[in-house]
């Protein structure tokens, strides 16, 4: 009897470890978020470490020739391709960063469903952080792609293999933690062979 | 006398009060203090009142567009049309909190009001914790999300011309949808305090069930007109996306129904006590859980208000406190709980716990599978995305029973049942779902769609008999026929109601099923065949708004070459705000809908063309028909009068439901 009456106790303690172990969970996300441990909106990307998808997109009005994908493989030093579009906020928003950025990779951007006239505005407005740049106005490159939004980064090495991916605002400390390491491990590996 | 500085005081006043009212009525409750006791409706009504005066002057500043309120200024603007003004108010972050706390104080005002037949000390305790959960909302809107937070200096205008929020669907979504989350809060406090009081007992739970039924039915009629929403505003043609957020929403839904049928096998046999208790405290949990999940911005969601990981922290201990506690007060005093009525597991109450088994193992999938991905992130460092592939999966098999079982429920008598009664009875509902079997396997495609549909049609062939039989329509005597309906509860006809309004919506999911769309680019003149239909775009031409241009497309359908209707989906392009909306045309005949949508332009002058999204969706407005049926269902039964708040006394004999 008295058994019994153990067992059903611990069976009514149940409910409130279940929730005691989700909490701790939560609370673990939360104080990740803060400290940039716990991305919510971290997307997997199925194009990371693929062959680049083909592609071939016409260039802004005044920005030069567009690119394509046989472009990125010819390139020998690592290339940061930036998604964007003149309607996006935070695009408009990363654009300071993208310009310190460039300063350590080169960066190419393709506008995603925008109107030419106003993605070239956009570019050239406080000069432009793209060492080339491209209109993808139908936006079935960025499907290839697997973009879900913009702004969208991904980082490809030599011979176009897709290394990093990035789904949110890119800021100059996520290039400094996350995208500079793997170029170096890279570039190192490279060199080694 | 009325403005944001008043509004701001008279919340700060509320959380007073709801702190009072948490501490005094419990304190009176375990001295039996009768001044203390009686203290509790007050506090809560005048919590109440303090609190609509609040949403008032949030709502008059918003109207007066008074942008020195932070609020206002980032959600409002001049030029918003007056009733988005007022909507506007609970369109964010801020001013949905204390919307959120307004109907809490709404449930603690409804108690003290309606429940002059409780028990003086059950009735403060209920209040007593209703407050307790009030002044901790209150405290995190003051503390975290003050709604009333000024700026200086006052922009001229506001800079909240959101034209994707402007939608009368969106406007008055929330407030139902959260009547139906909050008013959980209700079961829930009696769920408390009946564990304070370490006593489950019939009565009881004849006055927790009018609330959660009430409560039920709001939040059906919220996710139905959140549904609906997502489906005539987003244009994407779907319905249900399986998104954090209409999970969210989901999973109190079905911990909820459990609850409306497990608190029956409480008032009736006096079984199923501690299991009731705690899904009355799940369902609330799970309401809180949703509000926080999408709040703090840790699930990933289309619906996401602006992320605030501080704010997160602050719910999470506000939950902590909640949750946790009354589950830790649970532990400690449920098992003392004495468990009442035996039954066969052939009879009633076995199909009311297989229906709770089954109800609660749909929600035991929604949660994981809403759960799995930042869980995975957490532990293991992974990214992955569920989505529909699983829900679908995992959902549906566990839906077929319980269709089967639902119809089966309403005929079985209490306690123990003989199976060769119940098949005769069920010989009609039989017939028809056999009928159902061949019409779905001629129309439908898929295994799930077709078994679905029988289910359906079984649940409401069933819930017809069933009901005939009450009536005695089979005696072909109309005097009989009205006698019998007069004193047959109005909760067996809800019951009925609900159950077909349930049918109604899995119908309408099966007929989406079998939905076709067709994504075209064409220039104008051009014709295309869809589900039988002929659909030609006759044009295109430009359009000027108050503050947008418009692109109307004109597409005509034919069906064997005659003219069924012109629709026109147009594309607005607000172009101060930089934003365009997709205005969706559809046309519907209860049976099927035609529905278009305008894509973008390609090319110019004669050149160009134009993207078209064509759907042909079968049995659509079946889905949010069926919600509408299972919320008349609910409130129809709150008309009873044996149900009627107040009206039981613990004294009162229990008399069983008018079963045959």
């Amino acid at each position: 009897m008295s058994e019994n009456v153990t067992r059903r106790r611990m069976l009514m303690t149940l409910p409130v470890l279940a929730a005691a172990g989700i909490g701790a969970g939560f609370w673990k996300m939360l104080s990740g978020m803060g400290s940039g441990g716990f991305d919510p909106r971290a997307i997997h990307t199925p194009m990371l470490d693929r062959p680049l998808p083909d592609f071939s997109l016409p260039g802004l009005p005044d920005q030069g020739n567009g690119f394509g994908a046989a472009d990125l493989r010819a390139q020998t030093r690592p290339v940061l391709l930036n998604f964007f579009a003149s309607w996006c906020i935070p695009c408009v928003a990363e654009m300071p960063a993208l310009r310190e950025i460039a300063a350590h990779i080169p960066v190419w951007g393709i506008a995603y469903k925008d109107k030419p006239d106003n993605a070239a505005r956009f570019v050239a407005r406080d000069g432009s952080p793209f060492t080339r740049a491209a209109l993808d106005l139908s936006g079935m490159t960025a499907i290839d792609w697997g973009v879900t939004g913009v702004p969208e980064t991904f980082l490809i090495l030599p011979g176009g293999r897709i290394a990093w991916h990035g789904a949110s605002e890119l800021t100059q400390r996520t290039y400094e933690t996350q995208i500079a390491p793997v170029v170096r491990d890279a570039m190192t590996q490279s060199a080694v062979k | 006398m009325i403005g944001p500085e008043e509004g701001h005081f008279a919340l700060a006043l509320a959380c007073v009060v709801a702190l009072a009212q948490f501490v005094l009525p419990l304190y009176g409750a375990s001295r039996h203090d009768r001044r203390l006791l009686a203290l509790a409706p007050l506090l809560a009504v005048s919590q109440f009142i303090a609190l609509a005066l609040s949403f008032f002057c949030l709502v008059w500043s918003a109207t007066h567009d008074d942008f020195s309120v932070q609020n206002v200024a980032d959600n409002s603007a001049i030029a918003k049309p007056l009733l988005y003004k007022i909507t506007g108010t609970w369109g964010n972050h801020e001013g949905s909190i204390l919307l959120w706390t307004l109907i809490l104080g709404l449930c603690g005002a409804a108690v003290a009001l309606f429940g002059r037949g409780l028990p003086a000390i059950l009735r403060a305790r209920v209040i007593a914790i209703l407050g307790g959960v009030s002044a901790g909302f209150q405290l995190f809107c003051l503390l975290t999300s003050d709604p009333f937070a000024r700026v200086w200096p006052a922009p001229t205008d506001g800079r909240g011309m959101n034209p994707l929020l402007q939608d009368p669907g969106l406007a008055f979504h929330p407030p139902i949808l959260y009547t139906g989350y909050v008013g959980f809060a209700v079961p829930f406090a009696f769920a408390v305090a009946a564990l304070i009081e370490g006593r489950v007992d019939a009565a009881w739970a004849r006055w927790v069930r009018p609330w959660a039924v009430a409560a039920w039915s709001f939040l059906t009629c919220g996710i139905a007109l959140g549904s609906w929403w997502s489906y005539y505003v987003l244009g994407w043609g779907g319905y249900w996306f399986w998104d954090p957020v209409e999970n969210a929403s989901l999973i109190p839904w079905l911990t909820g129904t459990a609850l409306v049928h497990s608190s029956i096998v409480v008032e009736k046999r006096e079984a199923l006590k501690i299991w009731t208790v705690l899904l009355a405290i799940a369902t609330f949990s799970f309401s809180l859980s949703g509000t926080f999940l999408v709040r703090s911005g840790i699930l990933n969601s289309v619906h996401a208000f602006a992320n605030d990981p501080a704010r997160g922290v602050f719910i999470l201990g506000l939950l902590a406190v909640v949750i946790g506690g009354s589950l830790l007060l649970f532990a400690w005093r449920a098992p003392a709980l004495v468990s009442g009525g035996l039954f066969a597991p052939f009879s009633r109450e076995g199909a009311l716990v297989l229906n709770n088994i089954l109800l609660c193992s749909i929600c035991a999938v929604v949660l994981t599978g809403t759960m799995y991905p930042p869980f995975m992130q957490l532990l293991f460092n992974r990214t992955i995305s569920v989505g529909k592939p699983f829900f679908d999966a995992a959902t549906i098999p566990l839906t077929i029973p319980l269709l089967a079982a639902m119809a089966l429920g309403t005929m079985l008598p209490w306690k123990r049942a003989h199976a060769r009664p119940v098949l005769r009875r069920l010989r009609l509902a039989a017939a028809c779902a056999v009928i159902a079997l061949g019409v779905a396997c001629w129309t439908l495609s898929g295994l799930m769609p077709i078994l679905c549909a029988v289910g359906a049609v079984w649940v409401i062939a069933a819930s017809l008999t069933d009901l005939a039989g009450r009536l005695g329509l089979s005696h072909f005597n109309a005097a009989h026929t009205l006698a019998r309906a007069r004193s047959l509860p109005r909760s067996a006809f809800g019951a009925t109601l609900a159950h077909i309004g349930a049918g109604v919506t899995v119908l309408g999911l099966c007929g989406m099923a079998q939905a076709q769309h067709a994504i075209v680019e064409v220039r104008p003149g051009h014709t295309e065949t869809l589900g039988g239909y002929q659909w030609t775009l006759l044009g295109v031409h430009e359009a000027k708004g108050p503050n947008y241009t418009s692109l109307i497309a004109d597409i005509a359908v034919r069906r064997h070459g005659r003219l069924v209707t012109v629709m026109h989906p147009s594309k607005r392009d607000f172009a101060a705000q930089s934003q365009t909306t997709t205005e969706v045309s559809i046309r519907t005949n209860l049976l099927w809908d035609l529905y278009s949508v305008i894509g973008d332009r390609h090319g110019a002058g004669s050149a160009a063309t134009y993207v078209l999204r064509l759907h042909v969706n079968p049995l659509a407005p079946w889905m949010w028909l069926g919600g509408l049926i299972m919320a008349i269902g609910g409130f129809l039964s709150l008309s009873d009068r044996r149900l009627r708040v107040g009206a039981a006394r613990r004294t009162a004999q229990v008399r069983g439901v008018a079963a045959e």
